[in-house]
């Protein structure tokens, strides 16, 4: 082993600011939107979650590495951030369930990444100027810095991007439930994270995760207790299917649960808009006020998206009475949805926590409590 | 919900004296805490017996009594002030075992007092090791995570042994209930030290208790900081991960935030058992610690242990996160939710959410066991440290590096530049890297330089493998340092990111160390200023608290207003503790109120200064040359810069004086050429010439025979003492020509190449201190003490009475002309302490410091003058004249002309001799001597000298007994001076217990006495115990045992630890004894009252007025 620099490698943004550094796991070209994650632990949740598709990921804590990569903890089949920004990576991992280093992993699953740069500087400039493109380039990639920016510069922008069937499953597959089965929920995969089914599973939810793509028809052919929307990449302003879908679940009464972009999907179902967050909400340290009880929750995020409704009153919607349930303490960003006159409810943010704090889990009991009223 | 208002007054109980276990961490959280319920307009009354704290300044509680901290003296206090609430979880287990008492006893339910911040059944289960095992129980239950070490509770010897064989076999650990740091906690590989162990154990708890436990040494180990308010919201403030794995206390480990080497879900669990733990112990409104060990093989969790309180790592949590846990505990005690509490960094954002580090932050121990020779230096589960530095970084390397030279101890940096000798070698060091020793982690850097193999080291240490590589890494960057042909720009960087310093660098490449930050700065190769935000930079942060690292951007801002930097004290050391801090503090905020920007710069998390809130700005960093260098640059880019005081923080920054000025840095107040002449023996000596006044005889020997002829020349007794140390380490009395012949074969190596010093020692002086402000034409003297004990015992660790108690006008003014003679001749602008002797009719010079003293925060709480605030100002320019017009100094006269009735204020100092242990097992002598080795001290303060001294000993270590038995043995030549004061405890009722020589000497003066057997005379015929026994059987109330010349003889030995053990008051002083028979009478009449600081103060301010 050695401390010798890796390969050059250097990290620009789409405003011209750059940061040189080494390469980390794959050497080439990756471009894709910037945005920070402030979690401390779990990269390993954060690298395989969907919703990261096609960004560019900025770990504020220096070291990453440390506990390597096992086979349990991945969310998803696959890494699935564009490109990864650390600081300091472990040279050396130590954990009794890690299997392999990281950057071994990232360059073995084609991840381009960059070490060794001021990545606090870099998360102010972007907490200041907002999420923007960014490109890493190392190996033969590297070029002139002028080149460099215009490929930033014409790399595709995140808003409008349609991105969840590029996540999602193709073909349907089911999570059984554990023990008894009590419930049959159909889950709209739109990048949807393994632990969320898995925290429906282990309350007797059997679990059918269903393509993006899936049709109304398809979904009540399972006779469901209630229908999941999951979370997923890129602009809810262009999830036309799923809002589509989730009207058709709403207008049957069918218990209904969103998190994350399910969240912004059931914002627009209900006829409120969506925006773009300046730099979003990413780490695993957010607290949320849930304002019926009063209670804070300290809660894992990861959205660049937010719904825009009213905090102060409950809203009339096609589908009833609608008020927000959940707002971030932060900044009071719509962090939750509920229905007074359906069941139905959607989370900004993920009870499943997989990274994260468990704070939120009793949103599944919620769901639960939905699909069993329903019954009586 | 906002506050409550049925609450208008709260008590709040400090922590004491400063112990090993038990710090400054408490000032830090008691001052937060004090000032919080004050701002929310809440009555503060407060308890606390330390005078060296920044808590008990007047100003920071409503009424502060500097009064003994026991259930009677508070008892008194709450009868007079009547709160409405007592906070008892900021004081440490001090605090928490007070309140616990009054609540048994019915005090608080009597005088309507409401227990806040935690409850005494939630303090029961975290406290009672058999309570908080059904509290994991339950956890475990719930969650399905989380379990106790197998364990027995054990409240005999004989349960004790037959505990072992229920957890199948040694080792094991011991743990006594309720004492704090983990007092008389220990592993027991086998009967002979489980006997050892948990006999003391056994005694040392306050039930009677001890707890016996499966062994998980070499566990990994880590805390969780959590709060929770009355809303069952609870955030995790910080986790921590220690470097050294179980079988280390805490507080003597090098330990690390965040932890390092936890996945998210390994994490999670540690979350939601902590979260199940304070929910299930009932901690409804404040924080906790908890700590847990984890199986590096399978993650198996144990909880080891939990505190229902501010600690000292939830200081340490604040300090690395930026998140005021006290403060936080405060509010919460008083009705307020998290939710409800900004967050003080972002000020946008609540407290209800849990901080996000994007650096690393490393805390190292410092230990004192060359004070204490014999003392085993293996650590255990029973601190033993006294003090620590913390460092943040941006990677582990750098802020270890940082922290390790923070510590400023010869060989605390990592030593590259010996040789190594191969295999064997390394064998023999991974042999010793095996047991945790203070400096274990070099003895790894040495086994890795000597070719170590990573698995090699992790099979010798059980330190993680994470870390070890770490090591592997600082090892690798110096030998590419060591080894390159240039040191090229690159590897400059490289070094500088891995935190090492220009002096190691320069080490490395054979060059110095000026050189190599010349090399660097023409480089502009220069570390950049990060802030603590709380948040990984995910919202601005408004509170100017830096860290150093070498990055791309730095956060410092431009300002105004000139600014003033101010060097703390570092960590704290035997001779350099919080009374340091205390001066830092105080200047800051005059400082401040004089219209100057304040930067604080320390290192020592456990201390006031170092809270965000104390200073305008915060600078984390290591007191060394370079790091100090560059804030000042950095600050003088920021705007201009009056200059760095560096004479309130102790010796520390006083040693960098000199350079720092060679490097055009402007020193404020007493310049270095100053300190040179305070601090050189001949330039000092020119200057008492000079003056006119008188110091004891001294010599310089560099032989055995240039030695005997000085001390002929001098007269015996004489203090001898290696000429190269400080705080007087390796100082002995040397009474005759047989002891100075010995003195020098056992100090034989360092005779060689250092001269050894010999002063004449002025038996039966009076030794006298004071503290004086100058400021180039007036003096103002700050205030005189008359020690207790005789010249020869270091002034840190004798007893002392201000106003002096036998001193006359004419004494005070000979000692003011000396000391404005002493100030001027130095050139002093600011605080000077000087230490005097007076023998037979001559008033000797011993030593000069200028600079503020140890004993500043006790000369201004006893006169009732803020002297470090007055000398930030002098040092500025200010003159005691304008000082005494604005009101800070008192208008007229000074701490010399006291009214006749002014309060007599007696400072203690606080010995740590129950902490340490020889690899024997047995304790160390606790005799005191020209060596300081107290930890902390008290003050008790009243209208009498009596009742004075009483309070001070109930303070320090206990009530002193008003009947019982004394037992009395001391050496032929204080055999006069011990009848008068035997006869009155005699006449108080005492039976007097005396060994044969004693014995005899008192019947002669017609003395009723009780004779015993020697130790070493063992058990009589007839089974007549020893003195030893006898104490140990708990049949001794009172011990005055004085040494015999030097060394002391077995019998002393075994009587004064059998003291320390049995907790049992023993004076080793006759002094000390004259001073408890005056405090004894005072008990017995029972005229012992309380009064505030407050009150003192304006008792003092009417006379002052009208005399």
């Amino acid at each position: 082993m050695t401390t010798a620099p890796a390969s050059p490698a250097m990290l620009v943004l789409e405003d011209g600011r750059t940061f040189a550094g080494r390469s980390y796991g794959a050497v080439g070209q990756t471009l894709g939107e910037a945005v920070f994650s402030t979690g401390m632990t779990g990269y390993q949740e954060t690298l395989t979650d969907p919703s990261y598709h096609r960004q560019v990921v900025v770990m504020t804590a220096p070291h990453i590495g440390n506990t390597g990569v096992n086979d349990e903890d991945p969310e998803s089949r696959r890494i699935w951030v564009a490109g990864y920004v650390v600081r300091d990576p472990a040279r050396r991992h130590s954990n009794w369930r890690a299997s392999r280093g990281l950057g071994v992993e990232l360059a073995d699953q084609g991840v381009v990444g960059i070490s060794g740069v001021d990545t606090r500087a870099l998360t102010r400039h972007l907490r200041e100027r907002g999420a923007m493109r960014v490109g890493i380039f190392s190996g033969d990639a590297l070029a002139a810095p002028d080149v460099l920016l215009e490929r930033v510069r014409t790399a595709p922008q995140m808003a409008g991007a349609d991105l969840s069937a590029e996540v999602a499953t193709a073909e349907p597959y089911t999570v059984p439930a554990v023990g008894e089965k009590k419930y049959t929920v159909a889950a709209i995969d739109l990048g949807i994270k393994g632990m969320t089914p898995q925290r429906m599973a282990e309350r007797g939810i059997e679990v059918h995760v269903l393509p993006a793509t899936t049709t109304l028809e398809q979904i009540y052919a399972l006779a469901p207790d209630g229908v999941f929307f999951s979370n997923g990449p890129g602009d809810p302003a262009t999830a036309d299917h799923p809002v589509a879908l989730m009207r058709g679940v709403l207008e049957r009464s069918t218990p209904l649960f969103g998190i994350c972009f399910g969240n912004q999907i059931l914002g627009r179902a209900l006829g409120f808009g969506t925006f773009k967050l300046k730099y979003g909400h990413r780490g695993i340290n957010q607290p949320v006020k849930d304002r019926a009880t009063g209670k804070v929750e300290v809660t894992a995020h990861n959205h660049g998206f937010a719904v825009d409704a009213p905090l102060d009153r409950v809203s009339d919607t096609p589908f009833g009475r609608a008020e927000v349930s959940h707002v971030c303490l932060n900044d009071d960003v719509v962090e939750g949805l509920r229905l007074l006159d359906r069941p139905a409810f959607s989370v900004q943010y993920h009870p499943e926590a997989a990274a994260g704090p468990h704070d939120a889990a009793y949103l599944f009991d919620r769901f639960v409590s939905l699909m069993e009223d329903q019954r009586a | 919900m906002p506050k409550r208002t049925d609450i208008q007054s709260v008590l709040v109980i400090g922590s004491g004296p400063i112990v090993i276990g038990q710090a400054a961490e408490f000032d830090y959280s008691g001052t937060q805490a004090c000032r919080v319920l004050k701002a929310e307009g809440l009555r503060v009354i407060l308890v606390n017996s330390n005078p060296a704290t920044i808590m008990t300044d007047p100003e920071i509680a409503d009424a502060t009594y500097v009064e003994p901290i026991t259930p009677e003296f508070v008892e008194k206090i709450i009868a007079k002030e009547r709160p409405d609430a007592l906070l008892p979880t900021l004081g440490g287990q001090t605090a928490l075992n007070t309140a616990i008492s009054l609540f048994e006893s019915g005090v608080l339910e009597r005088h309507g007092v409401e227990l806040i911040g935690a409850d005494v059944e939630a303090i029961r289960k975290g406290e009672d090791r058999q309570l908080f095992k059904e509290v994991v129980e339950a956890v475990n239950g719930r969650i399905g995570h989380g379990e106790s070490a197998r364990s027995v509770i054990c409240h005999s010897m004989d349960e004790v042994l037959a505990g072992v064989d229920a957890l199948g076999g040694y080792p094991v650990v011991v743990r006594p209930s309720f004492t704090m740091g983990g007092a008389g906690s220990g592993f027991a590989h086998d009967e002979e030290d489980l006997r050892r162990i948990a006999g003391q154990g056994l005694a040392l708890s306050p039930t009677t208790e001890v707890l016996l436990e499966e062994s998980i040494l070499g566990w990994k180990e880590y805390e969780l900081e959590l709060m929770r308010d009355k809303h069952d919201n609870v955030v995790v403030v910080c986790s921590i991960e220690n470097f050294d794995p179980m079988g280390v206390h805490t507080g003597d480990s090098i330990t690390v935030a965040p932890a390092m080497t936890l996945t998210d879900r390994e994490y999670q669990v540690l979350r939601d058992i902590g979260i199940e733990v304070i929910r299930e112990v009932g901690v409804d409104t404040g924080g906790c610690n908890i700590q847990f060990a984890v199986d590096p093989e399978d993650g198996r969790v144990v909880v080891i242990e939990m505190n229902p309180r501010v600690s000292r790592s939830s200081a340490l949590a604040s300090k690395a996160t930026g998140f005021p846990i006290a403060k936080i505990a405060a509010k919460l005690a008083i009705g307020y939710t998290l939710d409800e509490i900004p967050n003080d960094i972002t000020e946008k954002t609540p407290a209800s959410f849990e901080p996000s580090l994007d650096y690393v932050v490393v805390k190292v121990p410092r230990f004192a066991f060359e004070k204490f020779p014999g003392a085993d230096p293996t650590l255990t589960t029973t601190m033993k440290s006294v003090g620590e530095a913390m460092a943040f970084g941006r990677n582990f390397t750098e802020a270890f590096n940082k922290a390790l030279r923070s510590l400023e101890q010869k060989g605390s940096q990592f030593d590259f530049s010996r040789a190594t000798r191969g295999a064997d070698e390394c064998e023999a060091l991974l042999r010793a890297a095996a047991v945790p020793t203070d400096g274990r982690v070099h003895t790894v850097m040495r086994a890795i330089r000597a070719g170590a193999t990573q698995e090699q080291v992790f099979a010798a240490t059980r330190i993680d493998p994470w870390f070890i590589d770490q090591l592997f890494l600082i090892h690798e960057v110096a030998t590419e340092i060591a080894d390159a042909d240039r040191l090229e720009p690159e590897l400059l960087r490289h070094a500088k990111r891995h935190g090492f310093s220009d002096a190691q660098i320069a080490e490395m490449r054979g060059l110095r160390e000026d050189v190599v930050r010349e090399v660097r700065h023409a480089l502009d190769i220069r570390p950049v200023y990060k802030t603590v935000d709380t948040c990984a930079a995910e919202f601005a942060a408004r509170t100017p608290y830096f860290y150093s690292s070498y990055e791309e951007e730095t956060e410092v801002s431009p300002r105004e207003k000139p600014a003033v930097i101010i060097l703390g004290s570092g960590p704290n050391r035997i001779g350099q503790g919080i009374e340091f801090d205390y001066s830092c503090v105080h200047a800051s905020f005059a400082l401040s109120e004089a219209g100057y920007e304040t930067v604080m710069v320390n290192c020592n998390p456990e201390t006031v200064s170092t809270d965000y809130d104390t200073s305008d700005r915060l600078y984390f960093e290591p007191l060394t040359l370079e790091d100090v260098l560059e804030i000042v640059h950095a600050e003088t880019l920021a705007g201009p810069v009056a200059g760095v005081v560096v004479q309130l923080g102790g010796q520390t920054p006083l040693g960098l004086a000199q350079a720092l000025k060679d490097n055009g840095v402007p020193i404020v107040g007493t310049p270095p050429e100053a300190i040179h002449a305070a601090e050189d023996r001949g330039a000092f000596g020119r200057v008492l010439a000079d003056a006119g006044l008188p110091a004891p005889k001294y010599g310089t020997a560099f032989s055995y025979p240039e030695a005997r002829a000085i001390a002929a020349g001098i007269g015996y007794p004489v203090m001898v003492r290696p000429s190269y140390v400080l705080g007087g380490r390796g100082m002995q009395i040397v009474y005759d020509e047989e002891a100075l012949a010995a003195y020098l074969e056992q100090h034989a190596g360092l005779v060689a190449d250092h001269p050894v010093l010999i002063d004449r020692f002025l038996d039966d002086a009076i030794e006298i201190d004071v503290d004086a402000l100058y400021d180039g034409e007036e003096l103002y003297l700050g205030g005189v003490m008359e020690h207790i004990e005789e010249a020869g015992i270091h002034s840190g660790d004798s007893a002392c009475a201000l106003p002096p108690m036998t001193l006359g006008g004419h004494d005070i003014k000979r000692l003011r002309a000396s000391t404005e003679a002493i100030a001027r001749g130095v050139g002093v602008r600011g605080l000077i302490n000087i230490q005097f002797a007076m023998a037979g009719d001559i008033l000797y010079v011993l030593e000069a410091n200028p600079r503020a003293s140890r004993t500043v925060p006790f000369t201004s709480k006893a006169t009732a003058v803020p002297l470090a605030k007055a000398a930030a100002r002098i040092s500025l320019g200010a003159t005691v004249a304008e000082l005494r017009a604005e009101g800070m100094l008192p208008a007229v006269g000074d701490g010399g002309t006291l009214p006749l009735d002014a309060p007599i204020s007696v400072k203690e100092a606080v010995m740590p001799w129950s902490r340490f242990r020889d690899t024997h097992g047995r304790g160390v002598d606790t005799v005191l001597g020209p060596e300081m080795r107290s930890t902390g001290e008290v003050m008790g303060i009243d209208a009498v000298f009596g009742t004075a001294y009483a309070k001070s000993q109930a303070a320090a270590y206990g009530a002193l007994p008003t009947k019982g038995r004394a037992f009395v043995s001391v050496a032929n030549r204080d055999k006069r001076a011990m009848i008068f004061p035997a006869r009155t405890l005699r006449e108080h009722g005492f039976e007097l217990l005396a060994t044969s020589g004693t014995a005899e000497v008192l019947r002669r003066n017609g003395v009723e006495v009780t004779s015993v057997r020697k130790h070493n005379e063992g058990e009589g015929p007839n089974g007549e115990p020893t003195i030893v026994q006898l104490i140990h059987a708990g049949q001794v109330d009172l011990i005055v045992n004085t040494p015999y010349g030097t060394g002391g003889r077995l019998d002393g030995y075994d009587i004064r630890t059998a003291a320390v053990s049995r907790g049992v008051p023993c004076l080793t002083t006759v002094q000390a004894l004259s001073a408890a028979v005056q405090g004894i009478d005072a008990l017995a009449r029972d005229e012992v009252g309380v009064r505030s600081l407050q009150e003192h103060a304006q008792h003092l301010d009417t006379a002052r007025s009208q005399s």
